[in-house]
């Protein structure tokens, strides 16, 4: 094929991402460090010498890190039980945890404010069991967005490492068993170094989609900001576009550094090298 | 040892009834007959999902929702499948990059292009904001559509399309006659993956409202702060029902293995 008919396939789309998404991405990165018409760094010290700011950004990476913690651990063993199923059952599985993935985030989180609410489900019935004295208070708490964002991002770990163990070759395990390793040891010396690179994509995803998310941390999380929801509320509310920016860049370089960090651990880890 | 392995079947249950539950419950409290959203609901009613329809606003953005999906869809079919055809067709320098850069609206978190657009796409170049509104939503559907057209690509066995040039028939009416009716599967379930995305879509949409213009899922953020009725619980009833068929159908056509794949 000619070089020319080559581009014209790929330009109008090219094109289109540069116009609408590069060039406005680039800009933004570009306008934090102009401010009233000269060169300075001031968005970037204020952010991180305000004890406000720098308490969001914690709040975020802690509940984005307790998020990726709960999530493997839930989804990992769930996975290796799902991997290990017959084609059918595994189908089913695989299916109940592909549709939550692809309802909405809205409906999710909504679903979350009546189990989590003051008046709900949760509060009533450990009330009416005589569990409680007096309703919790998780609603409105880091403690909810991080229910919410395990059940956002839990479906997307265990598709992921299903994905992964189903490619283990079956009869390395039975080769480690017939050596004498117990199936836990099996599994331990088998199943888990070989699940490693899609344990790490999946972390990323949930790790950096935990990270950036804007609608579980806006309705479960109330009052309490985290960096995405801080960043919605510069642009729209305070309408401050100079410290969304600055926001919005280091949201671009915390991620972009997370997936590069954790892809170049997979590789080190990749036992195929 | 089958005793580990009944353990590991309690904990996989549990881990599905946190996922599921959720949903079920909030598909209940969308039949209480009084307006406080709760779970058992203490009776049977429609009168939630009557009013769906007794809300103007509703309706305005579910058609915008709709609309925008649709013709995004179409904007994104038209840049990404030429695009899918020649990465997964042709070896050539810049490859990688130019692969990088298709895939990369999914790396860029949404909050921040959302804000990004806003800035430059409305306020410097002037779009208006339903235009806006559907330029994001191309851009949000573009790299699930060329993903998905290239992962059919390369179950086609090229070597047809190559029987057909030596016939004769031209590079255009090969692609249209040999490889697009091949894909088509895949084709449709791009678009039906892509329509989820782009009618799910909040991060970009939230900064693209103005008079008149809005869609489905910030109409609900923006509904449940001075009503938390179960007007609400019916929508996404409704929603989810959208979300089965669909499932359902993309199942069909290519299985469901591409979301298992990263």
């Amino acid at each position: 094929m000619k070089k020319k008919g080559l581009y014209l396939l790929l330009l109008p789309g090219v094109l289109f991402l540069t116009l609408f998404m590069i060039i406005p991405i680039a800009l933004t990165i570009g306008s934090t460090f102009f401010h009233e018409g000269s060169f300075t760094l001031e968005g970037y010290l204020t952010f991180l010498t305000d004890q406000y700011f720098l308490k969001i950004l914690l709040t975020t990476l802690q509940v984005s890190i307790v998020t990726t913690i709960v999530c493997i651990l839930l989804g990992f063993p769930a996975a290796y039980y799902i991997s290990k199923l017959g084609p059918r059952k595994k189908g089913i599985l695989l299916a109940l945890a592909i549709f939550p993935l692809l309802t909405s985030s809205v409906v999710r989180s909504f679903s979350w404010m009546i189990i989590l609410g003051k008046k709900g489900l949760l509060n009533s019935s450990l009330l009416s069991l005589g569990l409680l004295e007096k309703p919790l208070d998780i609603l409105y708490t880091p403690t909810a967005m991080m229910i919410g964002l395990v059940h956002l991002f839990l479906p997307l770990i265990i598709i992921t490492l299903v994905g992964v163990m189903e490619n283990i070759d079956p009869d390395l395990i039975k080769a480690a068993e017939s050596l004498g390793a117990s199936k836990f040891t099996a599994f331990r010396q088998v199943i888990v170094p070989l699940s490693v690179p899609g344990l790490i994509i999946g972390s990323i995803l949930v790790f950096v989609g935990s990270l950036t998310a804007y609608t579980t941390p806006a309705l479960l999380g109330g009052k309490q900001r985290v960096i995405s929801t801080f960043l919605y509320q510069n642009a729209i509310t305070l309408n401050d576009w100079y410290m969304a920016s600055v926001i919005a860049t280091i949201m671009i370089v915390i991620t972009f550094v997370v997936i590069f960090v954790m892809n170049k651990l997979a590789t080190k880890l990749n036992p195929k090298g | 040892m089958q005793e580990k392995n009944r353990g590991l079947a309690l904990f996989t249950l549990l881990v599905f009834l946190f996922l599921l539950g959720p949903l079920i419950i909030i598909s209940f409290t969308s039949f209480e007959p009084s307006t406080v959203l709760r779970f058992p609901p203490q009776g049977f009613s429609w009168r939630w999902y009557e009013n769906i329809f007794n809300v103007e606003m509703f309706m305005t953005t579910f058609k915008t929702s709709i609309f925008v999906s649709l013709l995004g869809n179409l904007l994104a079919l038209v840049l990404g499948i030429p695009a899918a055809y020649a990465l997964s067709r042709f070896q050539f320098k810049g490859k990688a990059a130019l692969n990088a850069v298709f895939i990369s609206p999914v790396l860029i978190p949404g909050i921040v292009m959302g804000f990004a657009m806003l800035k430059y796409v409305i306020v410097v170049y002037d779009l208006p904001i339903y235009a806006g509104l559907l330029v994001g939503h191309t851009v949000v559907m573009l790299p699930f559509i060329i993903r998905v057209v290239a992962s059919s690509l390369s179950n086609f066995d090229f070597a047809v399309e190559e029987a057909a040039l030596s016939l004769g028939a031209s590079r255009m009416g090969t692609f249209f006659k040999v490889v697009l009716p091949n894909i088509r599967s895949g084709i449709i379930a791009a678009i039906l993956i892509a329509f989820l995305e782009s009618f799910n879509n909040v991060d970009i949409s939230v900064f693209m409202t103005g008079p008149g213009v809005s869609t489905l899922p910030i109409q609900m953020l923006t509904y449940v702060e001075n009503n938390f009725d179960p007007t609400i619980a019916a929508i996404s009833v409704l929603l989810m029902i959208l979300t089965a068929v669909f499932m359902f159908i993309i199942e069909r056509l290519m299985g469901l293995s591409y979301f298992t794949k990263r």
